[in-house]
C-alpha cells in the first residue's frame, strides 16, 4: 500500500495494540501460561510502530513512543520486579536478581525489536540514547542503584565464607558480578566503585585479622610464611573462578601487603630492639624465606633492605669507633700507630665479604639488596677515620700485604683473595684518584728499596685494578714496574761498560735505577754535596748514559738512594746499610773526628729538616753510630757529633732506618691539583663538542666523565667554569645566564 | 631649542629607541641645525681641555664638575661618561665630548647640569641599566689586558653604581667581600652576576636562590655566608 493511502493511526489506538503485545511478553516472563509471540503478532507490532512514526505531523508520534517505551519498562520494574526483590534476602535475593536481570534483558531485546524503527531514524536524528541503552539504564537506575550495596555485601560475605573453606555457589557469584560488569555498558566504573573497592577493603581487613592470629608468641613463626604462601595460592584460584581478571593484581597486592605488614610490624616492632637480634642463622633463614615470597614485589622488600643497610652502617660505625679509640690510645702511649689501621681495614674488608655472601646466597642475589649494600658501603667508605681517608688506609693496607717482612703472615691464596676483596671495596670509594696516588707512592718505595715480597702478587694486583677500573688507572704504575725491569737490563750494560773501560771505573760498586719522570711520584731533588767518592760514580754513569741516549736529561734523586758502608769500629768491622744522605753524613767523619751541627749542614747542603732527621737516625735511635754532645734525645743546632768507635752489635750487618717524610699532605695537594686540571680538560672537551650547553647539563656530563676516578665537587666545577670564562674558553650567553657557549 | 618638526625628518617612527641611539637620531638629523651647537660644544671642550694633549684630563673634569656643582665622584659623572661612551677613565676625547653633549642637547655648562636628572632617568631604565652596569666595570679597567678589579675598588664601585638602587644588598655584599679571603679580584662575569642577583633574588631570605644554577660561585658563597649570619 502506498503511504498516502494509509489511514492515520492515532496514538491511543496504536498504543492499545502495543500494550497487548507488551502484556503478553510480561506474562511469558512471569511464567504465566501464554503462547509465544507469533510472526504475525510481531509483524503487526512492528508495523504499528512504523506507521505511527512515518505519519505526517501532527501524527508523527516518534517522541511519544520513545517515551512510552521507557515508561513501560519502568512500570514493569516498579510494579513487579522491585517488589519481588525487596522481599528476598541473602543468597535468595541474589538468585532472584540474576533471574530478574536475565528477564529484563529479554524484555529489552523484544521491546527493542518492536520499536526498532525508532532506533533507525528518530534516535540518530535527535542524538538520543538507543533503545537498548534506555532499557538497561532503567534497570540500573531503579533496581541496581537501590540494591547494589546490599548485593555487594552478600557477595563479599559469600567470598569470605569461601575463604573459610565453606562450599559456596561460585556460579551465582560469577553471575552477580557479571551484572556489575554489564550494567556499565562498556565502562568498568560500576564494577570497580560499587563492588571491587568494597572487596579490596574487606579482603585487607580479613587477612589482617587472620595473619595476626598466626603470629605466635615466639619470634618468627616459621609456619607463617608457608601459610602466607598458601593463602595467596588460594586467592589466585578463587579469582580465576569468579572475579573479573582486572581485579587479580589489585587483590593479590592487597592481600600480600596485609600479610606482609602484619609480619613486618611484629618483626620491626618494639619487641625487636636492636638489629643484632636480626642476624642469627635462624632469623636469616626466615628473612630469606620472606625474600623468596616477596621477591616479585620489590616495594615490600623495602623494610628489609633498610634493615640490611642499617645493620651494615651500625657495624661499620662500630668499627670506625673502635679504630679511633685504638688510635687515641696508641697516640697517648706514643707507640707505633700502624697496627690499628691494619686491623680496621681487615675488618672492613671482612664485613663486606660477609654481607656480599648474605645477599648472594640468602637474599636471592636480589638487585634491591645489592643496591642497599652498595649504598651502605659507599657511605662507610667515604668517611674518614682519625683524620685519614679510607683511600689512604686501603693503600697502606695493600702495602702491608705486599711488602717484605709484613706483619701479615698470609699464604699465596690468601693474599690473592684479599687483594680481590680490596679491589671490590675500592669500587665504593669516591676518591679513587687519591687511592691511586697513595698506592703509587708506596709502590715506589717497595720497588726502589727492594721491599716487594713477591713480584707475582704485585703484577696480579695491577692486573686486577686494570681489569676493574680501566687501563688509565694503572698506566703509570705499570710504567714504574717496567722501569725497574729495564733498570736491571741497564745495569748489566753499565757493568759491562765499566769492565771494558778501566778509566771509567768509579771504584765503588754502583747501581743506578733510571726512572721515567711521568710514571713515578714527583720527588724533590736537593743539591746534596756528595762525598768525593760518589761524585765520580755520578760522572761515570752520566757518560755511560749519554752514549745510550742523547736527548734525555738525568736528575739525581739522592734521597732515594741506599749505600753499603763498611764501618771500622774498634770491637769489630761491620756493614752498615744506610741511605745516601746518611752515608754522606757519615763519610764526613773520615776527615774530621768531631763536627758541629752547622758544619754538617753546610757541608751537606741540605735543609734543617733533612739534617735533623738523618742525624737523629744516626745518633739518637736504635744504633748510635755517632756520639752526640749533649747526649739528649733530640737534635739541636748547637749539638756536636763524633764518630762512635766503640759501637757494636751482635749482627755483622745492620740496616739503619731513616724514617720517610710524611708526604701525605703533599699527596693530597697534588691530587687536588690534578683534579683541577682534569675538570678543566673535561669541561673544555664537553663544550668543544656541544658548542652550547646549559649549566646543569654541563655539570652532569662533567661528573659522568670523571666519576671513575673521583667525585667532582659541584663548587669545584663551578670554579673551573668561571676560570675558563676568564681565560676566554667559554662565555655566558647574553640572554640566558644559565647557558654557556664555547669560544673557539 | 629644536622644533619638533625637524625631529621627524627622515626618521622611521620606531627609531626613537630606549638607549643612546638617541644620539644617532640627532646626528643624522639635518646638519644645519647642529652646526651652531657643535661650535659651542667645541668651544666648551677647549675651555676644559689640556692644550698639549688635546684631551680633557682629570683636572679638567674636576673643573667641569665644580662648575656643574656636582662632586666628581658622583655617579652622574659616570653616567655622563657612559653617554659619551668614554673609553678611558679620567679623560674625554673631543669625539666623546661631542657625542655626549650632542645627545644631551647641552652646549653650555648650565644646560649640561639641567640635563642630568633626565639622564639619570634614562640610565635607570632596565634595558639601559644593564649596559650602564657593564660599562662602569669596563671604565675602571685602567691597564691594558686588565680583566678584573681589586676588591677595594669594587666595593666603591658597587656603592657608586648600585648603592641607590639596592642599598641593602650592596651593603651586605660589600661586608662579605671585605671579610672573605677566597677572592682577591672580581671579574666582569661576577660583576654582571651580582646585578642579576639583585634583580631576581628576593632579599634577604633568598628563598628563590638555587646554587645548582649557573650563579657565580662567589654569590653561592655570599648566600651561604648570609644564611649563617642570620642564624
Amino acid at each position: 500500500m502506498a503511504v498516502n493511502e494509509r489511514e492515520t493511526i492515532y496514538l491511543e489506538q496504536g498504543w492499545e495494540i502495543m500494550q497487548k503485545g507488551i502484556m503478553k511478553l510480561k506474562n511469558i516472563l512471569e511464567g504465566l501460561p501464554e503462547t509465544g509471540i507469533s510472526s504475525e503478532e510481531y509483524m503487526t507490532l512492528y508495523t504499528t510502530i512504523y506507521n505511527m512514526c512515518t505519519q505526517k505531523p501532527p501524527h508523527d508520534y516518534s517522541r511519544q513512543l520513545y517515551d512510552k517505551y521507557r515508561e513501560s519498562l519502568e512500570e514493569y520494574i516498579m510494579s513487579t520486579v522491585l517488589p519481588s526483590l525487596r522481599e528476598k534476602h541473602d543468597e535468595f535475593m541474589l538468585r532472584e536478581l540474576v533471574k530478574r536481570w536475565l528477564n529484563h534483558k529479554v524484555m529489552v531485546r523484544w521491546l527493542s525489536r518492536f520499536f526498532y524503527y525508532l532506533d533507525r531514524y528518530f534516535i540518530a536524528r535527535r542524538s538520543l540514547p538507543p533503545l537498548n541503552e534506555v532499557g538497561l539504564t532503567c534497570f540500573r537506575e531503579l533496581v541496581y542503584q537501590e540494591l547494589k550495596v546490599k548485593v555487594s555485601n552478600v557477595v563479599i560475605s559469600l567470598i569470605d565464607q569461601g575463604r573459610e573453606g565453606k562450599q559456596i555457589d561460585r556460579a551465582l557469584v560469577k553471575n552477580i558480578l557479571d551484572i556489575f560488569l554489564e550494567i556499565g555498558m562498556g565502562k568498568m566504573d560500576y564494577y570497580e566503585n560499587d563492588f571491587e573497592a568494597a572487596l579490596l577493603k574487606d579482603s585487607a581487613a580479613y587477612y589482617s585479622c587472620k595473619a595476626s592470629g598466626w603470629i605466635s608468641e615466639e619470634d618468627f613463626c616459621p609456619d607463617y610464611m608457608l601459610k602466607a604462601k598458601e593463602c595467596l595460592k588460594q586467592e589466585k584460584y578463587r579469582i580465576s573462578h569468579y572475579l573479573h581478571f582486572s581485579s587479580e593484581p589489585k587483590l593479590l597486592e592487597k592481600v600480600q601487603y596485609e600479610l606482609w605488614s602484619v609480619y613486618a610490624s611484629r618483626l620491626f616492632g618494639k619487641e625487636y630492639s636492636g638489629y643484632h637480634a636480626l642476624l642469627t642463622d635462624h632469623k636469616v633463614e626466615n628473612l630469606a624465606r620472606m625474600v623468596r615470597v616477596f621477591s616479585k614485589v620489590p616495594t615490600f622488600l623495602d623494610p628489609l633492605t633498610n634493615i640490611l643497610k642499617q645493620h651494615i652502617t651500625e657495624e661499620g660505625t662500630a668499627l670506625v669507633k673502635q679504630a679511633e679509640e685504638a688510635a687515641g690510645r696508641k697516640k697517648a702511649n706514643k707507640k707505633d700507630v700502624g697496627l690499628w689501621q691494619q686491623v680496621f681495614m681487615r675488618k672492613v674488608i671482612e664485613l663486606h665479604a660477609k654481607y656480599v655472601a648474605f645477599v648472594n646466597e640468602r637474599f636471592q642475589n636480589h638487585v634491591v639488596f645489592h643496591e642497599a649494600l652498595r649504598k651502605a658501603f659507599e657511605a662507610l667508605c667515604n668517611k674518614g677515620v682519625d683524620g685519614s681517608s679510607i683511600a689512604d688506609l686501603l693503600a697502606t693496607f695493600c702495602d702491608n700485604i705486599l711488602r717484605k717482612g709484613s706483619s701479615e703472615k698470609l699464604s699465596n691464596e690468601d693474599i690473592e683473595e684479599t687483594l680481590e676483596k680490596v679491589v671490590k671495596l675500592l669500587a665504593y670509594i669516591n676518591d679513587k684518584d687519591l687511592f691511586t696516588e697513595f698506592y703509587r707512592k708506596k709502590l715506589a718505595r717497595r720497588l726502589l728499596f727492594d721491599m716487594s715480597a713477591n713480584d707475582d702478587h704485585e703484577r696480579s694486583m695491577l692486573m686486577k685494578l686494570k681489569h676493574q677500573f680501566g687501563v688509565q688507572f694503572t698506566l703509570k704504575m705499570e710504567g714504574m714496574v717496567k722501569d725497574i725491569m729495564l733498570a736491571k737490563e741497564n745495569q748489566t750494560s753499565f757493568e759491562e761498560y765499566v769492565s771494558n773501560n778501566p778509566n771509567a771505573n768509579p771504584g765503588i760498586d754502583l747501581t743506578v735505577t733510571v726512572l721515567t719522570t711521568g710514571f713515578w711520584p714527583s720527588y724533590k731533588s736537593f743539591d746534596l754535596n756528595l762525598p768525593a767518592e760518589m761524585v765520580k760514580c755520578v760522572e761515570v754513569f752520566r757518560e755511560f748514559y749519554q752514549i745510550k741516549t742523547k736527548h734525555r736529561k738525568l736528575t739525581w734523586i739522592y734521597s732515594l738512594g741506599t749505600c753499603n758502608i763498611i764501618g771500622k769500629f774498634e770491637p769489630k768491622t761491620m756493614d752498615l746499610i744506610v741511605t745516601t744522605y746518611q752515608a754522606s753524613a757519615l763519610l764526613l767523619f773520615n776527615s774530621s773526628d768531631r763536627l758541629s751541627y752547622s758544619e754538617i749542614k753546610i757541608q751537606l747542603n741540605l735543609t734543617d729538616d733533612d739534617v735533623v732527621r738523618l742525624l737523629h737516625s744516626l745518633s739518637c735511635a736504635k744504633y748510635k753510630i755517632l756520639k752526640k754532645e749533649p747526649n739528649t734525645k733530640s737534635i739541636a743546632p748547637t749539638d756536636h757529633f763524633e764518630f762512635n768507635s766503640k759501637f757494636t752489635d751482635k749482627m755483622r750487618r745492620i740496616k739503619i732506618h731513616l724514617p720517610p717524610v710524611d708526604g701525605k699532605k703533599k699527596v693530597i695537594e697534588d691530587v687536588h691539583k690534578d683534579r683541577r686540571y682534569a675538570i678543566d680538560a673535561s669541561i673544555v672537551r664537553i663544550m668543544k663538542s656541544r658548542k652550547v650547553l646549559g649549566h646543569q647539563q654541563l655539570v652532569m656530563e662533567c661528573i659522568e666523565q670523571l666519576h671513575r676516578m673521583f667525585k667532582p665537587d659541584l663548587k669545584a666545577i663551578k670554579k673551573r667554569i668561571e676560570d675558563l670564562i676568564t681565560r676566554d674558553y667559554l662565555e655566558r650567553d647574553k640572554d640566558n645566564p644559565n647557558l654557556f657557549r664555547y669560544l673557539a | 631649542m629644536r622644533r619638533s618638526s625637524t625631529k621627524k625628518t627622515g626618521q622611521p617612527a620606531s627609531a626613537v629607541s630606549l638607549n643612546s641611539s638617541a644620539s644617532d637620531l640627532f646626528r643624522s638629523a639635518s646638519s644645519k641645525a647642529t652646526s651652531k651647537e657643535l661650535e659651542r660644544i667645541d668651544q666648551l671642550f677647549s675651555t676644559y681641555a689640556d692644550g698639549s694633549s688635546g684631551l680633557i684630563d682629570p683636572e679638567g673634569i674636576e673643573a667641569l664638575c665644580s662648575d656643574m656643582e656636582v662632586d666628581h665622584t658622583d655617579v652622574r659623572i659616570l653616567m655622563v661618561a657612559w653617554k659619551m661612551r668614554a673609553e678611558r677613565q679620567g679623560y674625554f676625547t673631543v669625539d666623546e665630548w661631542r657625542r655626549g653633549l650632542k645627545s644631551l642637547r647641552a652646549d653650555t655648562v648650565s644646560k649640561l647640569k639641567k640635563a642630568l636628572p633626565e639622564l639619570e632617568k634614562e640610565v635607570r631604565r632596565p634595558s639601559n641599566f644593564v649596559d650602564f652596569h657593564a660599562y662602569s666595570f669596563r671604565y675602571c679597567l685602567t691597564e691594558e689586558k686588565q680583566k678584573s678589579i681589586d676588591i677595594e675598588s669594587i666595593c666603591e664601585l658597587l656603592d657608586l653604581v648600585l648603592g641607590s638602587l639596592y642599598r641593602a644588598q650592596v651593603d651586605y655584599f660589600v661586608e662579605y667581600l671585605k671579610t672573605q679571603t677566597d677572592y682577591k679580584v672580581i671579574n666582569m662575569d661576577q660583576w654582571m652576576g651580582f646585578l642579576r642577583f639583585c634583580n631576581e633574588i628576593s632579599f634577604p631570605d633568598f628563598s628563590n636562590y638555587n646554587p645548582e644554577l649557573a650563579w657565580p660561585l662567589i654569590l653561592d658563597n655570599f648566600v651561604e655566608w648570609m644564611r649563617e649570619k642570620q642564624g
